[in-house]
């Protein structure tokens, strides 16, 4: 039930909304901003419950529900959790808050129906990380297109927000209707939507192959991998902060999640055999995006493509199939979710300054606003992945995983560290350092409401790069399970 | 006690960059952590060489799968002594920097980010495992980022802290794909396990791209590739030079006395290991040899004062890596401490000339300064004889002395080829190091004054809290060979290492030497720091004559034999526009035109087509029909 009431206890915030707040006015404005953040705050508080009666001993899934829903085709609402959706579900709620508090002043239309889209979203995304159904995973899963689209299009802030509202849409939609081909496929072959029982179901290999291309399609996508990630960089630019906070956060996640849930222990053979595809394609992205993110001059841009190169490692730790590997990708990918989400805060702060994301007007900003230069020193640190930050001991353990089955792979994938710290000090230097600009000098230094925002995330930041004992408690059993039940299929 | 003094600088630097407001609370909190961590790493230094080595574990960092990662603190004679040179240069610095950054508005974040700086070159040095050592070691890292920018307004500075940072990431790859290794092949990132049985180590093959390759080496190989960017070793020595952007206290105690030397504490902390790699060694000694006399050279041609020392840094840490490769890590550590005091010596002496002209750096502007400031003058020769290695064999010497004569000792007595070369070119770079030093010594306190009347009016002497900390370094330059040769790499070495560090028959093959081979490298000393002062100090236009006459040659030496050059050439420009094409051509115009906007188009262009299809006749659809009813009668009938 605990489970159930996280995940739709946002929704229920969201019908609130819909039923009491009227108008566009100053007060309903400000009614739905509280009523969200506390909905939000709430979720947030059920949910470290949920983290603290999680039992890392269990193996397998726990705080299972399962409601009857369309049993004569074995579909039915389950839920579950296990070490790596719970740590999935803590992202979510936690960023969230956060979200609504970075919104407070830059969103000023419609905020009632922002904050709804928002609502909703937070429900299908702890929904995705839930399910135990694979219908059920379908719809959060591809559900959560339809508020991102929206927040991108109505919200976002840029000329052509409608033209990468549509790109996003377009290519999501392409994976998203071959999932569902091999969503149907399975249920109707197997007999049985039950995640738990295809974990132990053989699928004939001339299957696996066609539904795993399928299911590829859409995790791709989502990551997204290189070719199919052009979507990111435009849906970024045009997001509003919030948006790219929980598109950079914790939707990329969803296709990784997609591959540790579905894709490895369910299609084992057809996994390995596209391996060193995925492998290929990971390393590409880690060289190709961080190149490009060299010579951005649109701060978002530049942090967009560095998630892709960042992704790029996430893809190849899974797709090592160790336990190192494995475990260094999950928590890669919690820890870009607390430093993508802080630097496209940051960027966001600077935009709500100034209006404007293109780093050539910046520069000397240290000088107006040292705390701000410091926040975005260590996130920056945290994103190049400096050793006692979040980013290294993820990116260390994918590459310890890597390096036991893949040199050259591992190899180029490290490479990919020189550039990545290339492209973030640059940034850095040409918006912090130097002489100040005309616009540098007028800024005002964070206030309270963004100190509050950015601290937890400093935490964060650092507790998981000094102490990520609590984190590998949670994991440990679901990763080496993961890998166990891959190897011995 | 271990953990309050390497957590003293980390409080230290916390409270001084962002809970105190007053930058004098500031430097008062920083200067005194680590002037205590000073004192309090004595009775550890004390307790190591009793023979008490410990680790103190503090906590699990990570618990991976295929190893187990942990927080500790391994205090031993070789960390201790790092120990100890650390937290003491640190502390003489800092001091001196209350003077020499007494300007300075940001000074609470500079004294933090020493402080900073501080601590992690003490969790390096303290690391029980490679992994704790790689977060000293990029910890070190950020702190020289940070410190070389700290003046943010200049563009220059702002370049060289980003080359420092990156150049230092290349050699940290081969760091980190060092310890993937060891964990992939021998199962553990940790020293006591990985020291436990090197033998067997050593016959560990593994395949590698069709090759049968050696672990061990490759292992070792892959950790020195870090030790050279840390270490400024030929090939990716180009951001050091560059570092003296840094404010001078910065250079003295960053990049010269402690960071830079990681490179060669490491070899030492992986001696058991280098132990079986005898080819690797014999490529550490050519990398050394080769660092140790392009930097001599280039050292010989230029004019900033601080570029000068820096260079002549890079090439004493070519002399301790060379060391370390013919198998001398006690001689190499020895080297280590004894070039700490006198290079932040000479450093900080060339901080307080430059302070005394109102920052002027530039040596074809200064001469005749020695009557003007006579204490930097006085302390700047005893650092100079002490680089120099001037000293009476046998009898008594500066700290130099006793370290340089020892290695180049050990290569004469080595007796392969490798140490043969190393030899010789070790002999000539002595006397290159006395020339460039006297150059240095001659251009900037003797001749005539060179510098603007209005600056010369203002020189004066530094306040007595930068001169203090020279002194203290300069009786440093002075003792600290005569001091600690007997325990480093004298008879007591067995006792005072015990098994910190791997100990062979090098240094007693040294201590045989024929006594030519100890006189030579004084005699080069010595005819070096004459002909510098013939050159430099009797025919003014001497110099410039050679140049003139030399020209390829000196070009070469002038423009640093083109590595900065080739390297913008080979890697900088192609990764941008290499990111351009990728951008432009890759993502816009194939990926976002076959993709999405192909998409687009064809979907736009099937639609125009397929709307000419519905004219609007009713004859055409009845046709249609027609067709189609036909169709599909012919389809039941026929039974298809």
């Amino acid at each position: 039930m605990l489970l159930a009431g996280v995940t739709f206890l946002p929704a229920l915030g969201a019908l609130a909304l819909l039923l009491f707040v009227h108008g566009d006015d100053k007060q309903a404005q400000r009614n739905s901003r509280i009523m969200t953040l506390w909905t939000s705050t709430i979720t947030f508080l059920v949910s470290l419950v949920l983290w603290t009666r999680f039992d890392s001993q269990v193996i397998g899934f726990q705080m299972v529900t399962e409601l009857p829903w369309l049993e004569d085709l074995g579909i039915s609402f389950r839920l579950g959790v296990d070490g790596i959706s719970v740590l999935f579900v803590l992202l979510s709620t936690m960023l969230m808050p956060l979200c609504i508090l970075a919104s407070w002043q830059s969103i000023t239309r419609s905020v009632k129906h922002y904050m709804i889209a928002f609502l909703v979203l937070e429900t299908l995304m702890i929904g995705t990380f839930c399910a135990l159904d694979l219908v059920v995973f379908y719809i959060f899963f591809e559900g959560v297109l339809i508020p991102m689209f929206l927040i991108i299009g109505i919200w976002g802030s840029g000329e052509e927000r409608i033209y990468a509202a549509f790109k996003f849409f377009l290519f999501t939609l392409l994976g998203s209707i071959l999932l569902l081909v091999a969503v149907i496929y399975i249920v109707v072959s197997v007999g049985t939507a039950d995640i738990r029982t295809l974990f132990h179901t053989d699928i004939p290999r001339a299957a696996q192959m066609w539904l795993w291309l399928a299911m590829f399609a859409s995790f791709a996508v989502k990551m997204p991998m290189w070719p199919v990630h052009t979507w990111l960089p435009d849906a970024h630019v045009q997001a509003p902060t919030a948006g790219s906070v929980i598109l950079a956060g914790v939707l990329l996640k969803m296709g990784g999640y997609g591959f540790l849930r579905l894709s490895l222990p369910i299609l084992p053979d057809a996994s390995a055999f596209f391996a060193p595809m995925v492998l290929t394609l990971s390393v590409i992205a880690i060289i190709y995006a961080s190149l490009v993110a060299l010579v951005q001059q649109d701060m978002k841009k530049l942090i967009a493509y560095s998630s892709i190169a960042h992704m790029g490692l996430v893809t190849a730790g899974i797709f090592s199939f160790t336990v190192d590997g494995v475990q260094g990708a999950i928590l890669l990918m919690v820890s870009h979710g607390f430093t993508s989400a802080a630097l496209f805060l940051c960027v966001g702060v600077l935009y709500d300054r100034t209006h404007t994301r293109a780093i050539e007007r910046f520069g000397g900003v240290v000088k107006a606003m040292p705390i701000f230069a410091l926040c975005f020193m260590i996130f920056t640190m945290a994103s190049i992945g400096l050793p006692g930050t979040s980013g290294f001991v993820g990116e260390f353990l994918a590459l310890v995983g890597l390096f036991q089955v893949n040199i050259p792979v591992a190899i180029i994938a490290t490479f990919g560290a020189v550039l990545g710290a290339a492209y973030m000090l640059v940034l850095y230097r040409n918006v912090m350092y130097g002489k100040p600009s005309e616009l540098a000098l007028t800024l005002r230094d964070l206030v309270n409401r963004e100190i509050v925002i950015f601290l937890p995330l400093i935490v964060l930041i650092m507790w998981l790069g000094l102490y990520p004992a609590p984190f590998f408690d949670k994991i440990g059993n679901s990763a080496y399970n993961l890998v166990y039940l891959f190897e011995n299929r | 006690m271990e953990i309050a003094v390497v957590f003293l600088p980390l409080a230290a630097a916390i409270l001084a960059g962002g809970l105190v407001r007053s930058p004098v609370a500031a430097m008062v909190i920083t200067c005194g952590a680590v002037t205590l961590a000073a004192v309090l790493s004595l009775p550890l230094l004390a307790q190591a060489i009793a023979g008490r080595a410990e680790t103190v574990t503090l906590f699990e960092w990570m618990p991976a799968h295929s190893t187990s990662i942990t927080w500790a603190l391994r205090i031993d004679t070789l960390s201790a002594v790092m120990i100890s040179v650390v937290t003491s240069v640190s502390a003489a610095v800092h001091i001196y920097a209350v003077g020499y950054m007494s300007h300075d508005h940001h000074r609470a974040r500079f004294f933090a980010y020493l402080s900073l700086f501080t601590f992690a070159m003490l969790a390096l040095v303290t690391a029980d495992n490679l992994v704790q050592m790689f977060f000293g070691w990029e910890g070190v890292g950020l702190a020289s980022y940070l410190l070389i920018g700290f003046w943010f307004h200049k563009d220059s500075a702002n370049s060289a802290s980003i080359k420092a940072f990156l150049v230092n990431r290349v050699g940290d790859i081969g760091f980190a794909l060092g310890i993937f290794a060891a964990i992939a092949w021998f199962g553990s990132a940790s020293f006591d396990q990985l020291f436990a049985d090197p033998q067997a180590l050593a016959t560990q093959r593994v395949p590698f791209l069709g090759a049968d390759i050696h672990a061990l080496s490759v292992v070792c190989f892959l950790l020195f590739i870090g030790a050279m960017g840390k270490s400024a070793q030929i090939g990716l020595h180009t951001w050091l030079p560059d570092a003296m952007e840094g404010p001078t206290p910065v250079s003295a105690l960053i990049h010269a006395a402690t960071m830079v030397t990681a490179g060669v504490f490491m070899l030492a902390r992986l001696s058991p290991l280098l132990e079986h790699t005898p080819e690797l060694r014999t490529v550490i000694v050519l990398v050394g040899v080769a660092t140790c006399f392009i930097a001599a050279t280039i050292g010989m041609t230029q004019f900033d004062i601080k570029r000068v020392v820096a260079y002549s840094t890079m090439s004493q840490l070519g002399y301790m890596v060379f060391a370390a490769g013919l198998g001398a890590y006690p001689v190499a550590i020895f080297h280590l401490m004894t070039h700490a005091f006198f290079k932040a010596l000479l450093f900080l002496g060339a901080g307080s000339v430059i302070h005394a002209l109102s920052d002027e750096q530039d040596m074809r502007n200064m001469g005749g300064l020695a009557k003007t400031i006579p204490i930097t003058y006085t302390v700047m020769w005893i650092g100079t004889l002490a680089l120099a290695g001037i000293g009476i064999p046998g009898l008594i010497g500066f700290a130099g002395f006793y370290s340089k004569d020892l290695i180049l000792e050990v290569a004469g007595t080595h007796h392969t080829w490798v140490g043969t070369i190393a030899f010789i070119i070790g002999l000539i770079v002595a006397l290159l190091t006395a020339l460039y030093s006297t150059r240095l010594m001659m251009l900037t306190f003797h001749g005539p004054a060179r510098a603007d009347e209005a600056i010369l009016a203002r020189a004066h002497e530094s306040p007595p809290i930068m001169l203090a900390p020279l002194i203290f370094l300069a009786v440093g330059s002075v003792l600290v060979g005569v001091i600690a040769v007997s325990a480093f790499a004298g008879d007591d070495r067995t006792a005072f290492w015990g098994a910190s560090i791997a100990l062979n028959e090098t240094i007693g093959n040294a201590h045989h030497a024929p006594l030519w081979m100890k006189i030579a490298p004084v005699a080069m000393g010595l005819i070096g720091i004459l002909a510098g002062w013939l050159v430099y100090g009797r025919a003014p236009n001497l110099a410039a004559n050679i140049a003139t006459r030399t020209r390829v040659i000196y070009q070469l030496f002038f423009r640093k034999w083109y590595f900065d050059e080739i390297y913008e050439h080979m890697f900088v420009r192609p990764a941008w526009s290499i990111g351009q094409i990728f951008w432009q051509t890759g993502d816009r115009t194939i990926i976002d035109g076959a993709g999405p906007h192909g998409l687009a188009a064809l979907t736009k262009w099937g639609a125009a087509r397929l709307v000419k299809i519905q004219t609007g006749y009713i004859y055409h659809y009845a046709f249609a029909m027609l067709i189609g009813l036909v169709l599909l009668l012919f389809v039941l009938w026929g039974g298809w």
